[in-house]
């Protein structure tokens, strides 16, 4: 058929190239229009905050001295005091174990949590995507814990999992799963499973709905193709199915992983003060707040960033990922 | 590796929706079979029914003699080709073909063998290592062609493969299918299209649907001379038959009919005496009246003159409900708003009683049904 192919090519005249140029400016001019209430809103609201935060970070700042600081460069990153010993006494953000601590916990978090949110995610995606009677419901109902605030939530599990009054002690030990009751969200052992439940319960369903759009994009006749090939529905799934919603998986779990990354709220409600299960965002806000350190929180907040933007960036060049709907 | 196939009353309802009520066909071994019919008439979910990718509700189908009612679509020994190709997007047009033999743990050579085969019979070996969006239309058909060649399929089936392809590439296309089934020539191919031409052209038998019930089988020229009913006559042929309601004046061998308007009309059917003063209606091919001086069977005045370059559609207000549409060879200068008269010889008009369906013809014998 290549052959047929034309090679026609249209040469515009110098009156329909000024026309059109002309258009183009209009377009332009159209788009750009239409692009301003937006960029001004996003520097008001993100760019503004953020500028002001990396700035604060640079500086010896306080709650109670926000506009008296001085800048004192990387010193709240990274310090040294030579002693009249000659000891050198690092300080500074990079050299706190507790900052590390806070950086492991949510380097685990998130990859567990959302590494078990995607696989439970497409199981349930699978199973929504299947023809069934209530079809409809299903995909509603399983949208509540989505729905629910996280606040709420937290302060539910919270109860649930309480070691006196808990229902999931109870249950577990009627079933004698457990010989003595956990306190599940106050005990450095059980502390992080806690939040990992609580969290997948929460966002499964977020995962499951980014997913379900990525297979109902998948082509019922191909299913059919595979079927009449006599390929075996599991083996279907990892060699048709899975390539295919690819893309759409990708995206999926950057935008979990961006979410997890800056986890607070459940965390702050669910197990306070905990150092097993404390992340970034909850050390940020203790120091910008609990210790009046305002400027060393800001530097802890800008490091965030950083590893955020960096992890996706790696992750988009790694994976390919594809924004616009995949590499079909 | 040949086999016909057999269905008894197959039937298929979704719910409480009937869709094919009663199905029964005898497909010899390596006959080229099209189904045809309007859209909804059911012949997708006849052809899906054999590939097994739907259930079938109640009665049997039997491919080379083994009744495969439960069996999956892998063991009936079909091979499908789609409507959208539903080639697997993310394998190259190689892969593609190779998949099922793959799975199907085939040596590697011979599914290399089989593989390059088939794309050597398509053309396609220069695109073996491309993605499936790297083609084109009629390139991805053959693609998908060649993936049921590679299964080696007792059964061929075709869902509609021509509706995505534009006029040109399609007739091209046709020709392939044809050629492919003197290929294959002990391969059974059943395909589904709604295009009459494409069912008269590739068709070794035509099976017209028809809200899931069949009108008639039969050859090409069968279903075009001697249709069954009022509705094979309208929906065989381009432009549809003209159709007049009559009253039968005269019973016997030939009849003699009073249309709505106009004279007296001699047919070549045989109609019982019991028919006499009945209701019916007369059809005649548009290709089959000519213009003529005396007079004919129809006169009117021509309201639209359609030139085709071939021929030319000149379409007639006789005081009936629909106008008479007339086809004459070649360019003919005829003027809108002039009289004319048409006629046409009478072992070339179709009679039908009040349900639609034919008389017998008195000459033209009804064969091999």
């Amino acid at each position: 058929m290549a052959s047929t192919q034309s090679t026609i090519r249209i040469v515009p005249t110098g009156h329909a190239k000024r026309a059109r140029s002309e258009l183009m400016r209009q377009r332009l001019r159209a788009a750009g229009w239409f692009l301003v209430p937006m960029l001004v809103a996003l520097a008001i609201v993100a760019g503004w905050p953020l500028l002001r935060t990396i700035y604060f970070s640079f500086t010896n700042a306080s709650l109670t001295n926000l506009y008296g600081a001085e800048l004192i460069g990387f010193k709240n990153y990274l310090n040294w005091t030579v002693l009249k010993s000659g000891r050198v006494i690092w300080s500074g953000l990079l050299a706190d174990p507790v900052w590390w601590n806070a950086v492991w916990n949510t380097v685990r978090f998130s990859v567990i949590s959302v590494t078990l949110e995607t696989i439970l995610g497409t199981v349930v995606a699978l199973v929504l995507n299947a023809e069934f009677k209530g079809r409809g419901i299903v995909r509603a109902a399983i949208l509540i814990p989505w729905a629910i605030p996280t606040i709420v939530s937290a302060r539910m599990w919270g109860w649930m999992l309480n070691d006196q009054f808990g229902i999931i002690n109870d249950v577990l030990l009627m079933f004698g799963l457990i010989d003595h009751k956990i306190a599940w969200t106050a005990s450095s052992d059980t502390a992080m499973i806690a939040v990992l439940i609580v969290d997948v319960w929460k966002t499964t369903p977020f995962m499951a709905l980014l997913i379900l759009a990525g297979l109902q994009m998948v082509p019922r006749d191909i299913y059919e193709a595979a079927a009449i090939d006599g390929v075996h529905p599991v083996k279907t799934f990892w060699r048709v199915t899975l390539p295919l919603v690819r893309p759409a998986l990708m995206v999926a779990v950057i935008f979990r992983l961006l979410d997890a990354m800056r986890i607070f709220d459940l965390i702050y409600v669910l197990t306070p003060n905990s150092s097993q299960t404390k992340t970034i965002s909850v050390l940020a806000r203790e120091n910008l707040i609990d210790f009046d350190k305002f400027a060393y929180g800001s530097a802890q907040s800008t490091m965030l960033f950083l590893i955020i933007a960096l992890m996706t960036i790696l992750y988009i060049w790694l994976g390919k990922v594809r924004f616009d709907g995949g590499d079909r | 590796m040949a086999a016909g196939l057999k269905l008894k009353q197959v039937k298929k309802a979704y719910g409480s929706v009937q869709v094919l009520h009663g199905i029964d066909l005898d497909i010899k071994s390596g006959e080229f079979v099209v189904f045809v019919g309007p859209s909804g008439c059911g012949k997708s979910t006849l052809l899906r029914l054999i590939a097994g990718l739907e259930d079938i509700t109640e009665g049997t189908l039997e491919i080379g003699g083994t009744v495969v009612n439960t069996l999956p679509p892998s063991k009936r020994g079909i091979a499908m080709v789609f409507q959208s190709y539903a080639l697997y997007p993310h394998m190259t047009v190689y892969e593609n073909m190779a998949f099922g033999l793959k799975l199907a743990k085939a040596l590697p050579g011979e599914q290399d063998k089989r593989v390059r085969e088939a794309a050597e019979m398509l053309q396609i070996t220069p695109y073996l290592d491309r993605l499936p969006k790297q083609l084109s239309g009629g390139q991805r058909q053959r693609v998908a062609i060649g993936r049921a060649i590679v299964r080696d399929p007792k059964v061929f089936l075709f869902d509609e493969p021509l509706s995505n392809l534009d006029a040109a590439l399609r007739v091209a296309t046709r020709l392939e299918i044809a050629k492919l089934h003197e290929r294959m020539a002990d391969t059974t191919m059943i395909y589904v299209t709604h295009d009459q031409v494409e069912a008269m052209t590739l068709a070794d038998r035509i099976v017209v649907l028809n809200y899931g019930v069949v009108e008639q089988v039969g050859t090409p020229m069968e279903l075009y001379h001697t249709p069954d009913n009022l509705f094979v006559a309208r929906f065989i042929g381009s432009p549809a038959m003209n159709i007049v309601s009559a009253t039968i004046t005269s019973a016997g061998a030939p009849a003699t009919v009073q249309p709505d308007t106009g004279n007296p009309v001699t047919v070549n059917a045989d109609v019982a005496a019991t028919y006499l003063d009945a209701k019916a209606t007369f059809g005649v091919r548009p290709e089959d009246l000519t213009p003529t001086d005396g007079p004919g069977l129809f006169t009117g005045t021509v309201s639209i003159v359609e030139k085709l370059g071939e021929v030319t559609l000149v379409y007639l207000d006789t005081g009936l409900p629909d106008p008479i549409t007339v086809k004459i060879d070649g360019d003919v200068d005829i003027a809108k708003g002039a009289r004319l008269s048409v006629t046409a010889p009478a072992d070339r008009l179709h009679l039908f009683d009040e349900n639609g369906v034919a008389f017998p013809r008195m000459r033209l014998s009804r064969a091999a049904e």
